[in-house]
């Protein structure tokens, strides 16, 4: 066991395992998001994001999730310096012919790299008014008082400049998911040539319907909820 | 019907593994159709001795297919751009008239240049080497069939043992990884009873030796496969993935 992270196939079931995490936090983040649809003023997705401030999700899971982004991007970063150190200094004059490669396969760091830009603007956007400083309005619901994150959401995307770097981002990470995906249980070994095929598919699926999914709420906010 | 091209060639030229290498480009007048890539090098060469210059350097063997000793990154892609074959079955009608053809040795950390078109290959022999066989008992022939073989494990085996050890999937590989050939040695073994009583042994031990020699992480992009003139599937590394798992979990 000491040694397992040490060894590439090890790194890269760091990356499969901090990956499938992300997925999940995925679908948590698209279900909350979905509420921003339900024309009620924003009050069940205030409820919802008040709930996600409670104290053990915030304490308790916040740090979980912010690991694995770290683990993720680390090691991603550790994997593509030392793959860039295999290939050689070298290069190919008559360069790379080879077909039948996704692109979205041999540009996942360029791709990573988007997602992360994505993911620090959200904080500095959403984070830390609502959970570090406290510095997003106030609003009460069913006598209880809570921030209005709706109204924090519902402003960012009242701007189109901001509408558009939203549904860059998102189309960013599809095109992450439909590699990162499959490829995740590829390094698990849970994959043969059957299993490819439906890893595969449902990965494609999946990432589009995430990507979308977001980018269709921003569009949507911006278009009809101002 | 014999049909002849003329070509220009671009040559990787490198006098040994530590000088600088640099492109020579050499013009064949007449080179027929039917001859391989092979047997044009051989004719690049006897035009090269004839001007009194030195011959390329390249390696070949069998020139059947079978030893995975040739090599050569021709146009972008290792073996050239024919599907599922190696350079030595590479005929010239894959080429056109009047054609530029850019010849280069496989490239990657794990691979140096000994002269020209040779790479040194002996990391494959060393990973080989940690755990790619099986231990027998020598004594009398074993009976055939004594051993029962599913025709889905056998046809399986078969198909990753056809791995000729070329590098191509390192060549191609944007990581420089050689889970491909990795992959391939501890399947073939991974999925036959007499492969059992080593099997996490090896798995760990070829993986660690593949680490130690330089090559890169994997990242499923597919490329090896592709250029595999053997064919040798992706699955084989997910099975990889699955033995080392299992015997790291295992200690």
């Amino acid at each position: 066991m000491s040694t397992i992270f040490g060894s590439s196939i090890g790194r890269k079931l760091l990356m499969s395992l901090s990956g499938l995490f992300l997925v999940t936090f995925l679908i948590i983040h698209l279900s909350i998001n979905l509420l921003l649809l339900v024309p009620d003023g924003g009050q069940m997705f205030n409820v919802a994001a008040n709930f996600m401030a409670m104290p053990l999700i915030k304490y308790g899971l916040q740090p979980v999730l912010a690991l694995g982004f770290i683990v993720h991007i680390v090691y991603a970063a550790i994997i593509t310096l030392q793959n860039n150190k295999a290939r050689g200094s070298a290069k190919y004059a008559s360069g790379n012919n080879t077909k039948d490669v996704m692109w979205a396969s041999k540009n996942m760091f360029v791709l990573g790299l988007t997602v992360t830009a994505f993911l620090i603007v959200h904080l500095v956007d959403y984070w830390i008014p609502l959970q570090i400083t406290h510095g997003a309005e106030s609003i009460t619901i069913d006598g209880v008082q809570m921030h209005n994150a709706y109204a924090l959401v519902n402003a960012a995307f009242s701007e189109a400049w901001r509408v558009a770097l939203y549904v860059v981002g998102s189309l960013g990470l599809t095109i992450h998911l439909t590699h990162g995906f499959w490829s995740a249980f590829q390094t698990l070994g849970l994959s043969n040539s059957i299993w490819r095929c439906r890893w595969t598919v449902a990965g494609i699926a999946f990432a589009w319907i995430v990507g979308l999914g977001f980018a269709a709420i921003a569009i949507l906010q911006f278009a009809f909820f101002q | 019907m014999e049909n002849n091209i003329s070509l220009t060639l671009k040559v990787w030229r490198q006098n040994g593994p530590k000088e600088k290498g640099r492109f020579e480009t050499y013009k064949l007048e007449t080179v027929s159709t039917d001859s391989s890539f092979l047997e044009m090098m051989d004719i690049l060469n006897e035009q090269l001795i004839n001007d009194g210059k030195e011959p390329v350097a390249f390696d070949h063997d069998c020139r059947e297919g079978i030893c995975g000793m040739c090599s050569l990154y021709i146009n972008g892609r290792p073996h050239g751009p024919d599907d599922d074959v190696t350079t030595c079955q590479l005929h010239m009608r894959k080429f056109k008239n009047g054609e530029t053809i850019t010849i280069e040795p496989w490239r990657s950390a794990g691979f140096p240049v000994i002269k020209d078109l040779i790479v040194n290959r002996n990391a494959f022999d060393t990973i080989i080497a940690s755990g790619g066989y099986t231990s027998i008992s020598t004594g009398g022939v074993p009976d055939a069939n004594a051993i029962p073989i599913s025709k889905i494990d056998a046809d399986e085996a078969m198909d990753a043992a056809s791995c000729i050890g070329c590098g191509a999937c390192v060549a191609t590989c944007k990581n420089g990884s050689a889970m491909l050939f990795v992959s391939a040695k501890v399947s073939h073994l991974a999925l036959l009873p007499q492969g059992q009583v080593e099997a996490a042994r090896r798995a760990k031990n070829m993986v660690a030796k593949m680490d130690e020699l330089g090559f890169g992480n994997c990242t499923n992009t597919g490329a090896c496969e592709v250029e595999c003139p053997k064919g040798v599937s992706i699955s084989n590394i997910a099975r990889l993935n699955r033995e080392f798992l299992k015997a790291k979990l295992a200690d």
